[in-house]
């Protein structure tokens, strides 16, 4: 090949990823020279809508910012509300909250692996081709799905915006009966879920390797879901709400989505890898035999491993999920009473793709003045270009198809999900 | 023949299409009657129209959206909007009564890199639509039975009655008159199958305006529960903010 030759490869949509957005990466002579992933899902400004509504309906309101994982933005919610006014929901009604998370991990999890990243490694545009073939593969995947989904609906009433979690706690509590058919589902799909893992670590991988700076929350003796601290691999360890000191986001003109990176330093990742890099130690006995089985050990430096990586934590969630129904006994109320006072919270928990960071300021009645939400695939925007910059060196000798696919897939390692990334954001520092 | 289907995607959170995916026990029987030959959200293979039936997500916020649903129009024998967003603007059409601008500053460093409209518009504000499935989400056992009802070439079996039917039907006790709990319920679209009061709390209207709602008599019930107008509307200026009914509503009161 002519040394001076230029090679673009523009993918204007992609797909099998939530929402809008697009990738373009220009190599000449054999060597990088630009790679591009850009978000174009229109804007829908919920930072600023928000102001002006009561700290009630933070809620359902921001679980409409993304349809895949709304539990998130309630957790999100409701733990920045409950630290502005000064109260911990603890106990059972804490344990019930990570029951409704664990459904999502559960649902969200098996949707990507089977549905969205699957096909990539083993040569399917999507689920459905790959269903054709393999109907037993793909009916495993959904089977998972449906029991993940079966949580939501029952803790929260519906798969997709639950209606049932509020500030201070629930609506309304779950009876025995309701648990027990959980467990049931979830009894029913554990081998399943054990097979997931086995199975996606058979598949071949591009053998890339990076590191970079991982980061998750943290909860002391769990694995993190809903979170108490931030954490690295570079040693960060600070309380969620000092969550500004560190981080900051910027607007760059290709993205409707803010960039994140760590103040003083770079990129940083979030999401499944991030938080077992950090976090192996507080897997379940039953997912951290599989993860060991199968030769995963922290850290996973290899970003196309993350499937393997998911298929671990949506083992540690069935095992939490059974965990947690077995140790339940229900409180004596189903929300914890406060009282509304003027101030600021923040709250972050684990999105099933990455951290999500949500902080509000509020007036003496309890209404949003001000609010700020980093999803994770903002916050991973710039390692995911990393990502495709070294990919692309790697398999720059390939043809433009193929070449193509393996970029797409090193996106969708992220589990990408754009329609989150962009409704937010706001700026601390503009270098624009 | 079986019919060519298509999922489109506008300003969203993706979860009415996920709803698709979300039917586990129907989809791979779904996919034996039907050709889903766009889905972006699940399949990399896309091909060009014309489609039997396009199904539409999301609600129209950019000028090169609103060109792109006119092609989509053209492109699709029977138009299904799907989700509050697609049938009411969503929850992003509180930027109807707000200066998009200032959104655009409070969110944005260069609100000048955005190509946003002043407004988020239903798809019927754009083009004709065929049949409108509401919620937010819309309900999967809807979706599904509006697959089955096109592709059957008969109308399919949608509610226009308010939530309290759903009520009555599942033998909710009427969370407004028991407990004096703040419920849109008496003037939205059944289709959740009144989730809400089941969970002892009050509907807070994802299917929007049930036909004739009367919003002044819902006032006066609110209003002898205690409940300060602003709230009622608030809740009205909520997921279906942009239905005209609603709107008037919120003028009236």
């Amino acid at each position: 090949m002519p040394s001076d030759q230029v090679r673009t490869i523009e993918v204007g949509y992609l797909t099998r990823v939530e929402g809008e957005g697009a990738m373009k990466v220009v190599a000449r002579g054999g060597k990088v020279q630009d790679v591009e992933f850009s978000i174009f899902e229109p804007p829908r400004f919920f930072e600023a809508f928000m102001r002006g509504r009561h700290h009630s309906e933070a809620p359902d309101i921001t679980a409409r910012i993304c349809g895949i994982c709304p539990v998130a933005y309630q957790m999100s919610s409701v733990h920045a509300m409950e630290h502005a006014f000064g109260v911990t929901v603890d106990g059972a009604l804490r344990d019930l909250r990570r029951l409704l998370y664990c459904g999502e991990w559960i649902e969200s999890h098996a949707l990507h692996i089977y549905l969205l990243h699957a096909p990539d490694f083993l040569g399917y545009e999507s689920g459905i081709t790959l269903a054709q073939d393999h109907p037993d593969v793909v009916t495993m995947g959904l089977r998972i799905k449906k029991a993940g989904n079966e949580i939501v609906r029952v803790l929260g009433g519906r798969e997709i915006h639950p209606v049932n979690v509020k500030v201070g706690g629930w609506y309304r509590l779950p009876t025995r009966k309701e648990l027990d058919h959980l467990a049931t589902e979830l009894d029913r799909i554990r081998d399943d879920a054990l097979a997931t893992v086995k199975l996606v670590a058979t598949f071949p991988m591009p053998d890339v390797t990076r590191t970079v700076e991982w980061v998750s929350t943290r909860y002391p003796d769990e694995y993190p879901m809903l979170g108490k601290t931030v954490v690295s691999t570079a040693g960060m360890n600070i309380p969620v709400s000092e969550w500004n000191d560190w981080f900051i986001e910027e607007h760059v003109k290709r993205s409707n989505a803010l960039h994140s990176r760590i103040k003083t330093r770079a990129n940083y990742e979030v999401g499944p890898t991030a938080r077992f890099n950090l976090n192996a130690d507080l897997l379940s006995p039953g997912a951290a035999a599989a993860a060991h089985e199968v030769g995963l050990t922290a850290p996973c430096t290899n970003p196309f491993r993350s499937i393997v990586v998911r298929a671990v934590e949506l083992l540690h969630a069935v095992d939490e999920a059974l965990t947690i129904i077995d140790h339940y006994r229900a409180p004596d109320a189903p929300a914890i009473d406060f009282t509304e006072k003027a101030g600021e919270g923040c709250g972050a928990s684990e999105a099933p793709r990455g951290t999500l960071f949500h902080r509000y300021r509020l007036d003496a009645k309890g209404m949003i003045t001000d609010a700020q939400i980093v999803p994770p695939t903002a916050q991973n925007q710039l390692s995911i270009e990393e990502d495709l910059r070294l990919v692309l060196q790697a398999h720059i000798e390939e043809p433009d198809d193929k070449l193509r696919v393996v970029l797409e897939q090193s996106i969708r390692n992220y589990d990408p999900c754009i329609s989150c990334a962009t409704h937010f954001l706001r700026l601390e520092v503009d270098r624009g | 023949m079986t019919a060519r289907v298509a999922v489109f995607k506008f300003a969203s959170c993706d979860g009415c299409q996920l709803s698709v995916l979300d039917a586990e026990d129907e989809l791979l029987a779904i996919l034996g009657t039907i050709d889903l030959v766009e889905f972006p959200e699940a399949r990399t293979l896309r091909e060009p129209g014309p489609y039997d039936i396009g199904f539409v997500e999301g609600s129209v916020t950019t000028p090169h959206d609103a060109a792109r649903i006119q092609e989509i129009r053209e492109e699709c024998k029977v138009l299904v909007t799907i989700g509050a967003c697609a049938t009411s603007g969503g929850i992003q059409a509180l930027r109807n009564m707000a200066d998009v601008g200032i959104y655009a500053s409070q969110v944005y460093a260069h609100p000048e890199y955005l190509d946003t409209l002043a407004t988020s518009t239903a798809i019927a504000d754009h083009v004709k639509v065929d049949l409108a499935l509401y919620g937010c989400p819309v309900s999967k056992e809807q979706l599904v039975e509006t697959i089955t009802a096109v592709v059957a070439g008969r109308r399919p079996d949608l509610p226009s009655h308010p939530v309290c039917v759903e009520c009555k039907a599942r033998g909710t006790v009427c969370v407004l008159v028991a407990d004096g709990t703040p419920c849109l319920g008496p003037v939205v679209r059944a289709g959740c199958g009144a989730i809400c009061p089941s969970y002892a709390r009050g509907c807070y209207g994802c299917f929007g305006p049930c036909s004739t709602p009367n919003v002044a008599s819902l006032a006066t019930a609110w209003d002898a529960a205690g409940v300060p107008r602003p709230t009622l509307i608030r809740a009205l200026k909520g997921f279906t903010v942009g239905a005209p009914e609603f709107q008037e509503a919120v003028r009236a009161l």
